[in-house]
């Protein structure tokens, strides 16, 4: 047993592990949603999912029983190749842009076979997700065209344009972190923003460096950001799905587990844009605080147990008993959590990359949310002159101006 | 079989389904997604190589950006599906002939250079993003920089034929 494990360990552990991945991936989509309309509910002053589970906990369940017994009729007239693939290549591409996040600095060893936190290291893994996204237009172009609906048609058309326009500036922001690690693997990128008692200033976004090659690219986030909320479809660029004018956009004629796969793809990229963001220019696992305080690896237990504490203390008076079992048992499990990693410091030590990763991860996604809770739709040609005519030359100048600056530095 | 082996007959297979759809599929849509599927499975093949920024930027350029457009012009025209007309007398009679003899001529060539064809190693030395890039900018930056004249040169082309309607 233990000679076939080593043997086949190569193909073995990747599989365990895009099994693993899949598998929270989708739970984070699922309670991605539920985080998204509490939160929103509470900018517009609503309580938002209260009546499945204990503050709404179980919502993201009781939707996903709906999609899989929704019924899944065929439109007359659809494209019947087009209509069934379309979905499956939106989901297939989103869930592939996961596969080259690095989520952690640790290397470990599993019969005899060396992995790491996250599924593939290539060397060019930002050339692969550029690739992914350069794909991922077609899922939605063809639900569009497939459809047989003049809404759905121009919802496809719409986001298409939209991809095309956005994708460029999209890549063009992210050269100047390129120009400044000289890597195209996103591991290395991450690795040259950790720059030891320099902290957060090491990071892309503010470009401190200690061989002094490196340049503030709050530009290149910036131009980064936009392009890729437009790129994922979402406020404020969600016009291929402008419930006003386009219905539901590119599924509208999708119902029950196929719409689902277009929400899990839309909520799965998001995921990945926010990990991009945080390894290109937020130095990804990478402490914000200097290397030399170490009192800061505590930080995790003493957000933890707190927070365990307020669950415990909040959920007892609970108005369902349901809920006073379920918040206190998850209040008091996060906060012995806490204490475990007060008390072992190589446990600790082991989670501080993982624990910054997602923090940083965690924030984007409310960030997103946020905005969605915020602002209004911009109109279609607002959307296109702001694509080409003003992020695309701030992307090209935030090159020259990187390279430039690189240059002078050199020699 | 080993490993590599099986990966390239099942993406060289693709390649050839893809090609043989991209033609025999009466739709335009159909046949631009089958060559998207060339595209992506040559991409494969080129991973396979050890071209790892080759491959790539075959999915970018070709399958992203390139075929993109066509599927849009395509979806934006509304295209239907194409009517099948009797073909030529000369595409029945001289077709299949020459390009049997052509795939013959080409076989023969590759059998005959037996043990002379190497393969590509598994991690291509030459291939690697930083070897081409010295390559293109430094070796050949004249030719290179040339060609990307003469892209730009075609796009206004492209351009002024746009102009010149309205």
């Amino acid at each position: 047993m233990s000679d076939f494990l080593t043997e086949y360990a190569f193909l073995i552990v990747p599989i365990v592990k895009i099994v693993i991945l899949v598998l929270i991936v989708l739970t984070v989509d699922a309670y991605l949603t539920w985080l998204e309309r509490k939160v929103i509910a509470h900018i517009q002053a609503r309580w938002g999912p209260y009546r499945v589970g204990p503050h709404g906990l179980l919502q993201p369940l009781a939707d996903g029983v709906k999609f899989i017994f929704k019924e899944d009729p065929l439109p007359a007239n659809v494209d019947k190749a087009g209509y069934f693939i379309a979905p499956f290549i939106t989901l297939m591409l989103a869930l592939t842009s996961l596969a080259v996040i690095p989520f952690g600095p640790q290397r470990f060893t599993v019969f005899g076979y060396e992995t790491h936190v996250g599924i593939a290291d290539v060397n060019i893994s930002l050339l692969v997700l550029f690739a992914i996204t350069a794909l991922s237009v077609y899922g939605v172009a063809l639900a569009g065209w497939a459809s047989n609906n003049k809404y759905s048609l121009f919802g496809g058309l719409r986001s298409s344009a939209q991809m095309i326009s956005y994708e460029l500036a999209l890549t063009l922001s992210v050269v100047g972190v390129l120009l400044i690690a000289g890597d195209f693997s996103l591991r290395g990128i991450i690795e040259h923003q950790d720059n030891g008692n320099l902290g957060i200033l090491g990071w892309n976004i503010f470009g401190f460096s200690k061989d002094g090659l490196g340049f503030t690219q709050i530009i290149g986030f910036f131009c980064f950001f936009l392009a890729a909320i437009a790129e994922t479809n979402r406020v404020p660029f969600d016009l291929p799905e402008a419930e006003s004018e386009l219905v539901a956009g590119y599924h509208t004629e999708y119902a029950s587990m196929k719409f689902a796969m277009f929400f899990i793809a839309e909520y799965t990229s998001m995921i990945t844009v926010s990990c991009l963001a945080t390894i290109l220019f937020f130095g990804g696992w990478v402490s914000p605080f200097p290397a030399s305080w170490t009192l800061t690896h505590y930080l995790p237990s003493v957000l933890l147990i707190p927070f365990g504490a307020w669950l415990v203390f909040d959920g007892i008076r609970y108005e369902t008993v349901f809920g006073r079992i379920l918040l206190p048992g998850v209040g008091s499990v996060l906060a012995l959590l806490g204490i475990a990693l007060a008390l072992f410091p190589s446990f600790n030590e082991a989670i501080q990359g993982p624990f910054w990763f997602l923090g940083k991860v965690f924030a984007f996604l409310f960030f997103y949310i946020w905005m969605r809770g915020t602002l209004p739709r911009f109109r279609y040609d607002q959307l296109m002159t702001f694509g080409w005519k003003f992020l695309l030359p701030v992307a090209i100048a935030n090159v020259v101006i990187t390279s430039a600056y690189l240059l002078w530095r050199m020699y | 079989m080993t490993g590599p082996l099986i990966i390239f007959l099942v993406l060289a297979a693709l390649a050839v389904l893809g090609a043989v759809s991209l033609i025999l599929q009466r739709h335009p849509i159909h046949s631009a997604l089958s060559l998207i599927v060339v595209m992506v499975a040559l991409a494969g093949l080129y991973l396979l190589m050890g071209a790892e920024f080759v491959a790539a930027v075959q999915i970018i350029v070709y399958g992203g950006a390139i075929m993109v457009l066509f599927v849009f012009v395509i979806m934006l025209l509304n295209a239907g599906a194409e009517e099948r007309t009797n073909f030529s007398k000369l595409a029945t009679y001289a077709g299949v002939p020459l390009a049997v003899a052509i795939a013959g001529l080409i076989a023969a060539a590759i059998l005959k250079s037996g043990a002379n064809l190497s393969t590509a190693g598994p991690n291509g030395a030459l291939t690697s993003t930083k070897n081409l890039s010295m390559l293109l900018l430094r070796e050949f930056v004249y030719p290179f920089e040339l060609t990307s004249f003469l892209v730009l040169v075609a796009i206004l082309g492209a351009i002024v034929l746009a102009q010149r309607e309205n």
